[in-house]
């Protein structure tokens, strides 16, 4: 993995954006991208991921730092001697010209021949499965067929570097899955680098080698899918993967990796040190929802847990519990035969392991 | 089904059996009759204020009934007559017992000035005939000659054969540089007397040189408009739109101020040494300044459907042009053009359509070779008093028009059209 910005594919290095000479929208992203990698930025509203995307293709500038691609920096290289392939979040495919033309046209502007670009047009449009609808117009297409069509415009000059700003996002649910896996496959097949950003989660797990999480113009982790859900580094990125139950404490002990918390009621348990502070100061712990344990005995992370609500999902049930004085501690208990049923209002022990009770920052 | 029930007949109906067809449109009635009620008043108006008068003008430029009905005797006889053997004596007796009718109800001079357009300089013959009329006697053609030997020219007669038809192509002829003769037949005016074709001519050709005018001047403008942030764009589009604001008139005596040869345009070519003093440029009274004051006054025309058709262009197609490798040029000419051609087209059309049409400013600023088809058009309304040709000219400006819309519609289709 690439850890300078000379031997990666795309590095963003010390990069600073602002639009207005005010406030910052990017705040000093350091990023290596490897090649043939597929990463997510992913990140709330806002937070500064299409800003990156269009620095990296050439459409902004940069305020400050230096963007480099394949160790060159591109800050002066305007962009349409990047040779950047772009999926946009509307597609923009052009309108007065056939789905054939559209594809066309990246190799008509670098001066192809017309048999050479009919093969490469046809080629990209069997790949994405488009093949019978060269000569319809755009506004002839279904959003997903659409989708697909700009995927291939994006892939027909054969770019080593592929950017796609939420082209997902105006699709059902069922199609976005669907192309989800359709992306993926052919990333892998044909072995470009990705950026790709989102603010669906689950969208990012699913494709990503590594995922980005933008918050505030800043990175808060860059990690591959798995680290990011189970080693969430701060409350931030604990909170934004996944369902998450947080309970807030005051470290008491730190010992090597593990920190003792205690709660306002009295009690206290025992956590994975991760991002808290140093004794007496406040801390986050998190825990997913599914890694607690209904009915355990007596334990050092065992604790009194009164049931307030319970939902029926089929495959699980979830159950809100209050916990540590907490109302909103959510546990997933499996709809697995013989298990015994919890009635609302009864009172039951939970217990969870230390290296899932994460301490992180307070923020 | 407790509501609604099919019939065997595969009719529906509603629950208290009435078919639901009828029903539905029962409930529809009254909303139509409200829509109705709500543009019926405008409705009126136009028909009343707009519509009406148009079918009426256009009418008197094929219907034009001044002598049949102030002449209907000599009108039967002419209407018999072929149009080449000599005038008969029925013809004159006619004739001369419609001029004293005529003369009685004081019609004579209409009916002088209708047969005149057709055959110039008969007026006076008429008018002089028609005193004497009544005491003349059988045989009348000749009685008629005595009075005037221009009687006996065939070409008068014809003349009044021509104006005794009320349904007649004269007019239009005439709007085309053609006579329509007696014997139905059209004509070339000879060479001097062609004016109206060379007019529509001019008049075409102005209309498309001020159309690419404003495009050339307006189309920039439109595109820095469009890209700028909203307050700003929005402070110079009052900048646009202010001559829409002042009078036109006042616009165009501007112009006079600003164009005239000691105004202040060429005040300043001469203070900069561009001309001498004694040869100054004559940028009105002439084409010039018919073209120089129409474009400046049709400009926000082409700039608003443009503006508005580029405010709606997403900038992410020339941003994804120019990620797939095009340059500047390319992607403006590829992509964003194109897109725009609504707009083009629209400002287009309601500039070449305005200008077609337009008269206060070239009869202000045009001169002798600046004037336009509409300015004939008025003072055939105003001076000349000849409706009927005034009529026939402007139907041929309006079915122009109308063509052009129609192309339009075949080449770029009205539903592309974006007026703002
Ligand atoms: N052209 C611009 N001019 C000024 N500010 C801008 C501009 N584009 C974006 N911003 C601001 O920069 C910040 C980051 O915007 P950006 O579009 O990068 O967010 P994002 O992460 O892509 O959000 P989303 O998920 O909603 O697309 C926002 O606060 C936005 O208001
Ligand atoms: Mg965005």
């Amino acid at each position: 993995m690439a850890t300078s910005a000379t031997d990666a594919f795309v590095a963003f290095d010390r990069v600073q954006k602002s639009y207005d000479g005010e406030t910052l929208v990017v705040k000093d992203l350091n990023l290596f991208i490897d090649k043939g990698e597929f990463l997510t930025m992913l990140g709330p509203s806002g937070s500064g991921k299409t800003t990156c995307l269009m620095m990296l293709a050439g459409f902004e500038t940069a305020t400050h730092g230096d963007i480099l691609l394949d160790g060159r920096p591109i800050n002066n290289i305007p962009p349409h001697k990047r040779g950047i392939g772009m999926v946009f979040q509307n597609y923009a495919l052009f309108p007065h010209m056939t789905v054939a033309e559209n594809l066309a046209f990246p190799l008509e502007v670098r001066g192809m021949g017309k048999a050479d670009r009919e093969a490469k047009v046809n080629r990209a449009l069997d790949m994405v499965q488009m093949g019978e609808f060269g000569s319809r117009r755009p506004a002839q297409l279904s959003g997903g067929q659409q989708q697909r069509v700009a995927l291939a415009r994006a892939l027909v000059f054969e770019p080593e570097l592929v950017l796609m700003d939420e082209p997902l996002g105006a699709l059902d649910k069922q199609l976005r899955e669907h192309m989800q896996y359709e992306i993926k496959h052919i990333h892998e097949r044909l072995g470009v680098t990705v950026v790709y950003v989102t603010h669906d989660q689950s969208e990012a797990l699913t494709m990503s080698d590594r995922i980005a999480v933008f918050e505030d113009g800043r990175i808060q982790q860059l990690a591959p899918p798995a680290d990011l859900y189970e080693r969430p580094d701060n409350a931030f990125v604990a909170q934004f993967i996944g369902e998450n139950n947080k309970l807030t404490g005051t470290v008491e002990a730190i010992d090597g990796s593990t920190v003792s918390v205690g709660f306002a009621d009295g009690e206290s348990c025992k956590a994975l040190s991760v991002n808290n502070g140093p004794v007496g100061g406040p801390t986050l712990l998190s825990i997913r929802p599914e890694r607690v344990q209904i009915g355990a005995e007596e334990g050092p992370n065992t604790v009194e847990a009164q049931v307030l609500e319970l939902i029926y999902l089929g495959d699980h049930i979830r159950c809100r519990m209050r916990v540590h004085g907490n109302d909103d501690f959510i546990v997933k208990v499996p709809n697995s035969a013989g298990h015994e049923h919890l009635r609302v209002g009864e009172t039951t022990r939970v217990a969870w392991k230390i290296e899932d009770c994460r301490a992180l920052d307070a923020a | 089904m407790a509501d609604m029930t099919a019939l065997d007949s595969g009719v529906m109906m509603a629950a208290d059996g009435t078919p639901l067809k009828k029903k539905l449109k029962q409930a529809l009635f009254l909303s139509r009759v409200r829509a109705f009620a709500l543009v019926a008043p405008l409705l009126l108006f136009i028909l009343a204020s707009f519509i009406v008068p148009i079918v009426m003008l256009l009418w008197q430029g094929v219907h034009n009934d001044t002598y049949t009905k102030n002449m209907p005797l000599s009108a039967k006889a002419l209407y018999e007559w072929d149009g080449q053997s000599d005038p008969t004596e029925s013809m004159a007796e006619a004739l001369v017992a419609d001029l004293v009718v005529a003369r009685d109800n004081k019609t004579i001079g209409r009916v002088a000035t209708r047969v005149n357009r057709e055959y110039s300089g008969t007026r006076s013959l008429f008018t002089k005939s028609a005193r004497s009329a009544a005491k003349m006697e059988a045989p009348f053609l000749e009685a008629l000659i005595d009075k005037d030997k221009d009687w006996a020219d065939i070409e008068v007669w014809k003349a009044m054969k021509i104006a005794s038809k009320s349904y007649t192509p004269a007019f239009y002829a005439a709007a085309v540089d053609m006579t329509y003769n007696a014997d139905g037949s059209f004509e070339r005016v000879e060479e001097q007397g062609r004016i109206y074709v060379k007019l529509f001519l001019r008049t075409f050709m102005v209309s498309l040189v001020v159309t690419l005018a404003c495009f050339v001047l307006g189309f920039p403008v439109a595109y820095l408009l469009s890209t700028l942030p909203m307050r700003t764009s929005n402070l110079l589009m009052i900048l646009v739109l202010l001559p829409f604001w002042t009078s036109l008139l006042v616009r165009t005596t501007a112009w006079i101020a600003m164009l005239q040869s000691q105004g202040i345009l060429n005040n300043i070519f001469v203070a900069v040494g561009i001309t001498s003093d004694d040869a100054r440029f004559s940028l009105i009274y002439n084409m010039t300044g018919t073209l120089i004051a129409m474009t400046h006054i049709l400009l926000p025309f082409m700039i608003l459907p443009l503006y508005s058709v580029m405010r709606g262009i997403s900038p992410s197609y020339v941003r994804a042009a120019k990620s797939l490798g095009a340059t500047n040029w390319t992607a403006f000419w590829r992509v964003y053009f194109p897109a725009t051609i609504p707009g083009i087209g629209a400002g287009a059309l309601l500039v070449f359509i305005l200008s077609i049409g337009y008269y206060i400013t070239p009869a202000l600023v045009g001169g002798q070779n600046g004037t336009l088809i509409s300015n004939f058009i008025a003072d055939h309304m105003q001076k000349t008093l000849n409706w009927s040709l005034a009529a026939a000219l402007g139907g041929l400006l309006l079915a122009s028009v109308l063509i052009l819309y129609w192309i339009y519609d075949k080449v770029v289709g009205i539903d592309n059209m974006k007026l703002g």
